[in-house]
């Protein structure tokens, strides 16, 4: 190893001074690099942003346990079940609290724009706070008051005037059908590809504003363990308890079941996924045009320092150095532009979009192995360097 | 004295099948060391084709091959490879590395031999640029040199690491008659100082009196084996 390290102190850095020495070729590759990379980047955050923003909601629900219908989709389409199954569930032992959730969607009139907009409704009863988010549950006393709702800040669409108006307390008012619904508060979520924003409501105002749904089929039910009993095991017992018109889940596997939704059954992981191969393949097809132009373009001096006794081996590890080197280099844009399209995503799409550093190595080791995949393809053409037709 | 190049019996064939051709003729040749040897002959008469033999830029097909206690005929890729080290190559154009300042350039010419430490390399590139009298040209790259300077580190790069052989192609093809005096006093002084042996292409008459000997190839046949007037 030291020895390595001795060799490698005395070796001419051939593949920098090459690549240096060419300064309007070196600047076309990392704007190539850099282009593929940002273009992997904003795929994979778009990706992410994807399952983190769908799975918002999901997380925030104060639950260990989740019941769902066996024909549950994903939040979007989760089918409804008996509410009798959550009484039920209260004789398992463990079990702390079952709650029911009525999730739906609906047309209403933006406040701001008065034109229709489609939100998602979530309606629980007051008494039994349903989410783990302070700001809700501060202001469960609103809710109990008929056709009065809380509204989502980072909701996609035209809603800033009316959020300022909330927060300095004028009562904000608007219709679905004929109802005049009143925004009371707000809270924080998001929006998500599958809503654009979420409302909270009283389980009363959820029935009101669904009238053909009734508070006898629930979309999902919250169960709470009491201290001391593993949730999964809680999960089993119910499981063999209830009847199988009923879904048992502990929260982590109801994640694990929705994002595996947007994951499969959606096209747009595949679209994302292609996104980030299409990039790749971009980037290994402008650096191998960059090194095989190199390799052509020093194919008599290689010629020469092999008649001089350099190995194939040592002409390879020019071209490797050379790719690793624009790896690196083209990384650095590659990796900072993404920072400032993201904000201008996040604006733009109200879905949490930011680097994470996994995405960031993961994307380095990318463009090492798309460099060394180019260098490999652009080292053939060494073959063709023979000394004999130096002299 | 001992024998540094040793030919027997070498026949040389290029193509296949329908094609072959023999272009090198039973060839006997050898070289003492520290002998000055000069190749003349007409074009296409097959010199370059035995430098690059003897130089294990080719791998001979036939007959016997003996350079520096090596036989090449018939040594794989990687033998060739090593005995090329141990080599010093003029080629008729100067091939720096267009990327390289001359005095990388010359260094290149020493890394293959791991024994000599970083710090002696680039004093020892130095030395011999300043040798070859262009001490003050370190730093310069190939496109901001003239021919004859070009070629004079070529040589340099060539002679650094002090290779018991020096194989030159027509050397001073490419140069005027004074600068391919001086090229080849250089050649010549270098040598006597590291004592090597110099086999030296050439359709230059006005350099064979740097010679031991001359020799001549006609049509793949070397015609003429004697003692050079001069030497
Ligand atoms: N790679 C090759 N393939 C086929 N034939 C070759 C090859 N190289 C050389 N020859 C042929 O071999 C013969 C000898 O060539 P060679 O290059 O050795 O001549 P030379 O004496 O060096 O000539 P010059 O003085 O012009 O450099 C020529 O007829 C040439 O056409
Ligand atoms: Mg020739």
């Amino acid at each position: 190893m030291i020895g390595f390290i001795q060799q490698l102190q005395r070796r001419t850095p051939l593949g920098w001074l090459q690549l240096s020495h060419e300064k309007g070729r070196l600047l076309v590759a990392l704007a190539g690099i850099a282009f593929a990379d940002v273009l992997m980047f904003m795929q994979l955050g778009f990706q992410n942003a994807l399952y983190d923003s769908n799975t918002r909601v999901s997380r925030a629900m104060s639950a260990d346990i989740i019941l769902l219908s066996p024909k549950a989709l994903n939040l979007q389409n989760l089918s409804t079940f008996s509410r009798r199954r959550l009484f039920q569930a209260k004789d398992v032992p463990g079990v702390q609290t079952s709650t029911a959730l009525y999730i739906n969607s609906i047309t209403w009139r933006n406040p701001q724009t008065r034109l229709n907009a489609t939100v998602q409704v979530l309606g629980f009863a007051p008494d039994e706070p349903a989410f783990d988010l302070p700001e809700v549950n501060q202001q469960l006393d609103k809710l109990k008051l008929p056709d009065t709702v809380l509204f989502d800040r980072g909701a996609r669409g035209q809603y800033a005037e009316a959020i300022a108006q909330v927060e300095q307390g004028k009562t904000t008012t608007t219709e679905v059908d004929r109802r005049t619904l009143t925004i009371a508060g707000l809270f924080s979520l998001g929006a998500s590809f599958g809503a654009d924003a979420n409302l909270m409501v009283s389980d009363q105002t959820f029935l009101r504003l669904f009238p053909r749904r009734d508070a006898a089929s629930v979309s999902l039910g919250l169960i709470q363990v009491k201290s001391g009993y593993n949730p999964q095991q809680v999960a089993a017992a119910l499981e063999s308890h209830l009847p199988e018109d009923v879904r048992v889940l502990t929260t982590q596997e109801y994640l694990q079941f929705e994002e595996n939704y947007w994951r499969t059954a959606s096209p747009i992981g595949f679209v994302f996924g292609l996104g980030t191969v299409m990039a790749f393949v971009v980037g290994v097809v402008i650096v191998y045009q960059v090194l095989s132009t190199d390799v052509n373009a020093h194919i008599k001096e290689y010629a020469t320092f092999k008649a001089m006794g350099y190995s194939n081996s040592y002409l390879l590890s020019v071209v490797f150095e050379e790719a690793i080197i624009l790896a690196f280099l083209g990384f650095i844009p590659g990796a900072i532009l993404p920072l400032g399209l993201y904000a201008l995503a996040a604006n733009a799409t109200a879905l949490p979009i930011y680097m994470t550093a996994s995405r960031a190595v993961f994307v380095l080791v990318l463009t090492v192995v798309m460099c060394a995949l180019s260098g490999a393809i652009a080292t053939r053409k060494l073959q063709s360097a023979d000394p004999a037709d130096m002299f | 004295m001992a024998i540094a190049i040793s030919v027997q019996d070498l026949n040389h064939y290029f193509g296949q099948g329908q094609l072959r051709k023999q272009v090198l003729f039973d060839i006997n040749l050898e070289i003492n060391t520290g002998e000055i040897v000069i190749m003349t002959g007409p074009s296409g008469s097959g010199k370059t084709t035995l430098l690059t033999l003897i130089g294990g830029l080719r791998s001979a097909q036939s007959g016997s091959l003996q350079v520096l206690g090596q036989e090449l005929c018939g040594a794989t890729p990687q033998k060739l490879t090593q005995a090329r080290k141990h080599h010093g190559y003029i080629f008729q154009a100067h091939n720096l590395h267009s990327s390289l300042t001359t005095l990388q350039n010359v260094k290149m010419g020493l890394e293959l031999h791991r024994e000599i430490p970083p710090t002696e390399m680039k004093a020892r590139a130095i030395r011999m640029l300043e040798q070859v009298g262009l001490g003050e040209r370190t730093n310069y790259y190939p496109d901001g040199l003239s021919g004859g300077q070009k070629q004079r580190v070529a040589i340099a790069r060539a002679l650094v690491s002090h290779p018991k052989l020096v194989l030159a192609d027509e050397p001073t093809a490419a140069l005027d008659s004074k600068s391919g005096r001086d090229v080849v006093n250089l050649m010549q002084t270098l040598a006597k100082e590291q004592g090597c042996t110099i086999l030296l292409v050439t359709h230059d008459n006005r350099i064979l009196d740097v010679a031991d000997r001359i020799v001549h190839m006609e049509d793949g046949v070397l015609k003429r084996n004697t003692a050079s007037p001069v030497g």
